[in-house]
């Protein structure tokens, strides 16, 4: 089914494409003034909250919800279900754009990012978490790329050189879910340092465990929604095997993820217990945590459980699009909303439309980039000249 | 001139690299040291009875620290109506705080014995010194500004407005000044003694004593003795300190010590997982195999015991054939014979007459064949 012609040449000027072009030339704008007026002339950032959307979205969502990469090709190379194989590709893929993408938007963040690169090369600051993860994404984006080039170099036609790299597979499955266990705990670790401008209800001594546990059903809701849409979009592109599999992919991560997040809820209430915040559930921030909880992770884990019994594609779906909003609200309850809760109301941070419309011109290029290269590269099928079975 | 507890948490996070890059890093995870600062190191203690709100020092900062000139001068009071914060070119502010009379308190950095800037910091752009002072180096500062959202007193602030080379800025405790054996320009300046330079152990003393010589001028708590493991600079005060503005939830944990515990988990993961994770892969890996031995022998197995079966099958059936056959044939022959027999008789009736002799013959050997 690998259609090599695309036919979009016809219609360039589309809807979805008409958008996205002022969404880019709004985004180089953006950029623009950001790199010649400042922070400050952009975002709403100031001395009291430093990190705006750019770090609670475009990093601590970016990171969680490229987890679909180290996730599935655990699952596939290392646990031997042999059945996730056609959802490694686009996994690693969107992992990939995911965190070039995070690494994209640092740029806009940081004061002088052309010194990104200090902390690994320059002067290691090895007593700070974010040390760890920046040394853990520059590494795990190193991983992603060349557990992605396969694809690019069957496209180009390169037989040798991806020889070589298959067989990699292994060690590069098992190096990225070190490095993933570490950045995505280390995310969470990050705020503990502040337990003084977290609320209770989100500070623990856990946030590392709850950022790396909540990362597993972050990315596999993202596999199936990214599926889901990519069934939409780019049926065409897809192969028998991966049209096979893709129903067996999204009920067997269902059932994990319905599994993880109930794990995730019981320790959730360990922490709770542990540090004994039970008080704070009956003030509005515990009404706040609740729906967090309960409306976006027990909620769909229920779905999910529901959707895997009865075999019901939409409740699996629906409650992946519902686990995907948990994760965002979660990370930005935590870099955010509930961070700095002590501030009077008048020195809270609420994003510009300007961070927003830089977060949305950065999501944009991860789509374009996306359609790119799927339509080009073996992603969503097998090249000819190298099935595997 | 790193301090021992950020060196030794670093030492964790470099075990890990040590890890990643197979060199042998020392780990030490689960110290119960307690730092209590550099022996001799310096700090200032602020009276904050004695603060009479007048801004001198904010304006002695201000100059040392070649400051851009304020939009509101130093010496207009009318500031103090609001609440504020120490920013990009204001290293400290003086806050009135509601009360009878007026309590004035100063803010700046409380230079912190294990400050967590310098433990947040990726790039160990901040460094506590052994005078004291916790000092920023501009030439390797990213701007990320997790040292802001580390600082439990809110101190730092950032250059929002510089494009390219935004600074994080904060007091120095006059560092440049320490070196050449000045006093603090805001200690210089103040008229009232609200602020004593020293070094931090005398100061401590000196503080309790003034304490117990008044108790009723003042609340039972130096600040900065403890809070978060402890502070340069020391606070004593006639009111909560909640009351004015510092505040007092913010435990004695020290910043490294609360990130100590992920920290060392780092090298456990990086030497854990590689372990966990082959093995995992050789399990299902072997499982695989002996799954597909079995259904081999499985598949050899029926395929031996079908072909025996098969066999079996056909030999009883030969043997029934050939029984069937021989049967058959002897049912021919006896018919074959019966009806020769019954020719015979018939020719013999027939030629009875003629030749008797002959079918008595040919009866007598039919008897024989039999």
């Amino acid at each position: 089914m690998a259609v090599e012609k695309t036919q979009s040449n016809t219609q360039k000027f589309t809807a979805t494409n008409v958008i996205i072009g002022i969404i880019l030339v709004v985004g180089a704008i953006l950029t623009i003034l950001r790199f010649t007026k400042g922070l400050g002339a952009v975002t709403n950032l100031d001395n009291n909250n430093p990190w705006g959307i750019w770090i609670g979205f475009d990093l601590l969502c970016g990171v969680a919800l490229a987890a679909g990469g180290y996730v599935t090709s655990a699952a596939c190379y290392v646990f031997g279900l042999k059945r996730y194989h056609s959802a490694v590709r686009p996994a690693i893929l969107t992992a990939f754009l995911g965190y070039a993408l995070v690494v994209f938007a640092l740029h806009y963040d940081v004061g002088r990012p052309w010194r990104l690169p200090y902390p690994i090369f320059v002067s290691q600051g090895t007593s700070s978490l974010l040390f760890e993860v920046g040394l853990c994404v520059f590494l795990y984006l190193t991983v992603l790329f060349i557990e992605f080039t396969p694809a690019a170099f069957e496209w180009l036609g390169l037989k040798k050189i991806r020889q070589i790299v298959v067989k990699l597979t292994l060690v590069l499955t098992i190096f990225g879910v070190v490095l993933s266990t570490l950045h995505q705990s280390s995310l969470g670790a990050l705020f503990m340092i502040a337990p003084s401008k977290l609320h209770p209800l989100w500070y623990s001594g856990y946030l590392p465990v709850y950022f790396f546990i909540s990362s597993m059903f972050a990315g596999m809701s993202m596999v199936i929604f990214e599926s889901t849409l990519a069934h939409r979009y780019l049926s065409h592109k897809m192969d028998h095997a991966h049209h096979e599999e893709s129903h067996g992919v999204a009920f067997g991560f269902a059932k994990a993820a319905s599994f993880i997040m109930m794990g995730y809820l019981a320790i959730k209430i360990v922490g709770l217990s542990i540090d004994n915040n039970w008080n704070y559930l009956a003030t509005g921030w515990g009404l706040w945590f609740l729906i967090e909880l309960v409306g976006f992770v027990a909620f769909p884990a229920i779905l999910f459980a529901m959707g895997f019994r009865e075999k019901n594609l939409m409740f699996v779906r629906i409650a992946a699009v519902l686990t995907v909003l948990g994760i965002v609200l979660n990370r930005l309850n935590i870099s955010i909303i509930a961070f700095n809760y002590h501030l009077p109301s008048a020195d809270r941070y609420f994003p510009s439309l300007m961070e927003i419309g830089t977060s949305v011109f950065i999501v944009t290029i991860g789509i374009v980039v996306y359609r790119f290269v799927a339509t080009r590269m073996p992603v969503l099928y097998e090249h000819p000249d190298y099935k595997t079975h | 001139m790193a301090i021992s507890r950020r060196k030794f948490i670093g030492c964790i996070g470099a075990a890990a690299l040590g890890n990643a890059t197979g060199a042998l890093g020392k780990a030490y995870g689960a110290s119960n040291k307690h730092f209590k600062g550099y022996p001799d190191s310096f700090g200032v203690l602020h009276d904050i009875t004695k603060c009479i709100g007048c801004r001198k020092c904010e304006s002695a900062c201000n100059a040392v620290n070649d400051l851009p000139e304020p939009r509101v001068p130093f010496d207009d009071l009318s500031v103090l109506d609001t609440r504020r914060r120490t920013d990009a070119d204001v290293f400290t502010v003086v806050n009135r705080f509601q009360h009878e009379p007026y309590v004035f308190a100063k803010k700046q950095c409380n230079h912190c014995l294990e400050p967590a800037c310098a433990s947040a910091c990726f790039v160990k752009a901040f460094t506590k010194t052994k005078q004291g002072a916790v000092i920023y180096d501009e030439s390797l500062c990213v701007g990320c500004r997790y040292c802001m959202v580390a600082c439990p007193f809110d101190v730092p602030a950032y250059e929002y407005h510089k494009a390219l080379t935004p600074r994080v800025t904060k007091c120095t405790m006059c560092y440049p000044r320490l070196l050449e054996g000045k006093l603090p320009g805001c200690v210089e300046a103040c008229p009232k003694n609200a602020l004593v330079f020293g070094k931090r152990d005398e100061l401590l003393k000196y503080a309790w004593k003034r304490i117990y010589a008044y108790p009723d001028q003042y609340t039972d708590h130096v600040y900065g003795e403890h809070e978060m493991g402890g502070t340069s600079w020391l606070y004593i005060s006639g009111v909560s300190f909640s009351e004015v503005g510092m505040r007092e939830d913010l435990g004695i944990t020290s910043a490294p010590e609360l990130t100590a515990g992920p920290l060392s988990a780092v090298p456990i993961v990086v030497g854990l997982w590689p372990v966990l994770l082959t093995g995992m892969y050789a399990i299902s890996k072997r499982k695989d195999r002996i799954a597909q031995e079995e259904k081999a022998a499985a598949v050899a197995e029926t395929i031996a015991l079908s072909q025996e079966e098969t066999q079996n099958k056909l030999d009883a059936l030969r043997e029934k054939m050939t029984r069937e056959k021989t049967a058959a044939i002897n049912f021919e022959v006896k018919k074959a014979l019966e009806e020769a027999e019954k020719e015979a008789q018939e020719t013999a009736d027939q030629e009875q007459k003629p030749e008797p002799e002959a079918g008595s013959d040919s009866g007598e050997s039919i008897e024989e064949d039999k």
